[in-house]
């Protein structure tokens, strides 16, 4: 929802970012406030997931130039699990599977660890599995999946709805969806959809990264942002992603071309 | 992480690293029959003891080291090790009571977190606490002797009941058995001896706690566990050293004897000194350990934690004569930095129906490799046995090695061999999907490895699984860097 004079979340400023001395991102620019729903989309290769794991501070990944500011800080310096705990949460396209942690223990240490930051007292086992129990009605996991070794063996739409269930635990002022609607079926990507309008508050904001235009049927973005060759080429309201559907990438990268050119 | 907080995390100092500063009565370095001689004549041993370390000693020269494992180091001196050590107000005798025992070395087991005094002592865990080459003292003695179980030194028992050692030493691993072998049978100076009559349980843990202190000193202990029918004992046996930039030599002897309906639970946390980060200094633990199932229906179990040493070669095994009997294996072995393991079990079966389980986890950190190496043989009369092994490795880092070396060898077409392995890593990605939750990567590492090693934790008595939940976690800090 855009309101005129909402905190700024995110900032991103001329970011350019290397993997391995090869060029990724060529100085993205963009802005988020609270209360805001923005969906990145562009064809494979477009640079969009890089700068999910970019702003999450993934080590492959080295910034050369610009910076990102969050929450009003910039976060360039900081490791990833202190991004995290500023509020910072990334939805993996391909979560990890970890044998031998189970599903609860992850998240208890994942949600203590947030308390402990917060100066909190951490939460008991007891009172904590009354909490996840409440959250997994959102995402209508079954509770057996507690139990299990972290996302081993899920299925996909498990494993997207397992990272929601994170998502609600954790109640990150900025929630960044790497294609977390690739691979699902129709119920899953309605759950999933479903979990994230519900989570969406005036004081967080989302960045949803896809390539379809198809979740966005159920989850309605403020600002549509097109990416090609690691830089935003086209912003425009929810009407944007409409378009794409009905007439590909190929017009926004023509345009797009024609706009370098010109300059 | 930084590569200064990384490197500051793992260069934190090996805990147990201290030496005590005790009188010793070493003998001058070499070996010989004369030494021989002299370690059991100040040991005043029965006849028959001389002999057989005569006849292992006459063995062993006609032996070469092994080097068929995956491990390398530089040549062993035996010219230059002393073979004996004892703390000199330690007696030979054993002492009747703690208050005799030199206070620097209670002091010393103190330290170690081991407090052997009579208030403080570990709450129903009888322990027998080795020095170098001397049993110093044994603790619940006449508790034990209540039951009619048997704990004491080897050298006690030596003196006070030769028949029984005389029955069954050797009896599981030969004089001439193996290198190593041959040379404690030669040389050893103490140990552990546990007896359990028929049909006792015996009502508390044993524990015998190993410390190497001087720094020439080879450590060659013998252990041997007689459990008669139906009886059951669960044993278990813990490891430090202090940090010396030479190699020393541990090479023990564990012998297990289970007779019919017997049990005998076998469990290790191995925490000897590893060297320096660079690979300087550590003990090689060159150890052999294996148990009879003698009789029907009898059960031999090992469960080991092995975190330590420079290099590792060691095999707990069990021989299933008896029909029915079952040999298990758990083992964690985590090698860190230049470390090298070469660990797993022999499964021989030889009597009808019997069962065994091997359940082998490795870890590999560092610059380390980490190899698990076992055998199953079905005998030709085996009739219906079966075996289940899973060996699991787990990587950290880039840089480890991680090897499976399993041996199978079936004589008999009615038993049935099951193995299976994995491999996982801690790698970048996963830790990285765990900071991006907000969880450190210390955290991190011991979430994964807890998880990975759970199976064989659970084979832990309580109060030790939680130790060595720690002890991993410790070994492992920052090694993902």
């Amino acid at each position: 929802m855009i309101r005129e004079n909402s905190n700024v979340i995110l900032s991103v400023r001329n970011l350019t970012a290397e993997v391995e001395g090869t060029p990724i991102l060529n100085g993205v620019n963009l802005e988020v406030k609270a209360g805001e729903i923005h969906a990145i989309m562009g064809r494979n290769g477009s640079g969009k997931s890089t700068l999910s794991k970019v702003l999450a501070g993934h080590p492959d990944y080295k910034v050369t130039e610009g910076e990102i500011i969050f929450q009003g800080e910039n976060i360039l310096e900081m490791e990833p699990d202190e991004r995290s705990l500023k509020g910072m949460f990334l939805a993996f396209q391909y979560p990890l599977e970890i044998p031998g942690v189970s599903t609860l223990d992850f998240l208890r240490v994942a949600y203590n660890s947030q308390r402990k930051q917060q100066g909190l007292e951490e939460m008991d086992a007891f009172d904590f599995e009354d909490l996840v129990e409440e959250k997994l009605e959102l995402v209508k996991m079954d509770p057996s999946f507690l139990e299990r070794s972290l996302n081993e063996g899920f299925s996909g739409g498990e494993k997207k709805r397992n990272e929601i269930l994170q998502m609600a635990l954790l109640e990150p002022a900025l929630g960044i969806l790497d294609e977390t609607d690739s691979g699902l079926d129709i119920d899953a990507l309605k759950i999933v959809a479903n979990g994230v309008n519900q989570l969406a508050k005036p004081d967080n904001a989302t960045v949803m990264i896809t390539h379809y235009q198809r979740i966005l049927n159920y989850v309605e973005p403020d600002y549509v942002h097109v990416m090609r060759d690691g830089r935003i080429v086209t912003s425009g309201g929810k009407e944007l992603a409409q378009e794409l559907e009905e007439r590909g990438y190929e017009w926004i990268e023509e345009e797009a071309v024609s706009e370098v050119s010109a300059q | 992480m930084t590569a200064t907080t990384a490197k500051n995390l793992i260069d934190q100092p090996y805990k147990y690293g201290f030496v005590t500063d005790v009188e010793s009565d070493t003998i001058p370095k070499g070996l010989n029959e004369d030494v021989i001689r002299m370690i059991s004549a100040k040991k005043n041993e029965p006849e028959f003891m001389l002999d057989f370390r005569l006849k292992a000693y006459r063995q062993w020269q006609k032996m070469n080291e092994p080097n068929w494992f995956h491990a390398s180091y530089s040549p062993i001196d035996y010219q230059d090790i002393s073979y004996y050590s004892a703390p000199k107000n330690n007696d030979s005798e054993k002492k009747q009571s703690l208050d005799e025992v030199d206070p620097a070395l209670l002091e010393t087991f103190e330290k170690l977190g081991l407090p052997l005094s009579e208030q403080k002592r570990l709450s129903n865990v009888a322990v027998d606490a080795v020095f170098d080459s001397v049993s110093i003292a044994t603790t619940f003695k006449e508790k034990l002797a209540k039951e009619g179980v048997i704990f004491c030194s080897i050298s006690e028992a030596l003196q006070e009941y030769p028949e029984i050692v005389k029955k069954y030493l050797g009896s599981v691993v030969p004089v001439g058995d193996n290198f190593f072998a041959a040379l404690n049978s030669a040389v050893f100076t103490d140990g552990s001896f546990v007896y359990v009559p028929k049909g006792v349980t015996c009502p508390m843990e044993l524990s015998t706690y190993f410390r190497i202190n001087s720094g020439e000193t080879g450590q060659f202990e013998r252990t041997l566990i007689v459990a008669e029918d139906s009886s059951h004992v669960s044993y278990l046996e813990g490891c430090t050293a202090p940090m010396y930039d030479t190699n020393q030599l541990h090479a023990a002897v564990v012998e297990l004897v289970a007779l019919d309906d017997a049990e005998i639970k076998y469990s290790t946390t191995q925490n000897w000194f590893a060297g320096d980060e660079n690979g300087k200094g550590g003990i090689y633990n060159f150890v052999t350990k294996r148990g009879k199932c003698q009789g029907k229906n009898s059960k031999i179990s090992w469960t080991q934690v092995e975190t330590g040493s420079a290099i590792t070669l060691k095999y707990p095994s069990c021989v299933l004569v008896g029909d029915n009997s079952v040999g298990e294996f758990y083992s964690i072995a985590l090698t860190n930095n230049m470390q090298q393991a070469d660990t797993g079990t022999k499964m021989v079966h030889i009597g009808k129906n019997t069962r065994s389980k091997i359940i082998s986890k490795g870890i590999s950190a560092g610059n380390s490799t980490n190899s698990y190496r076992g055998l199953v043989k079905m005998g030709p009369k085996a009739h219906g046995a079966r075996n289940y092994s899973q060996c699991d490795s787990m990587l950290i880092g880039d840089n480890a090695e991680a090897n499976t070396f399993p041996y199978i060898q079936v004589d008999n077409d009615t038993t049935k061999v099951e193995h299976e392995a994995s491999t996982s890593k801690i790698g970048e990605d996963q830790l990285f999907y765990f900071a991006q939750r907000g969880i450190s990567e210390e955290d991190a590492v011991s979430m994964m490895v807890s998880g990975f090693c759970q199976e064989v934790f659970n084979q832990l008595p309580m109060e030790f699984a939680s130790e060595a939940d720690k002890l991993l976690s410790l070994k492992l800090e920052n090694s993902v860097g």
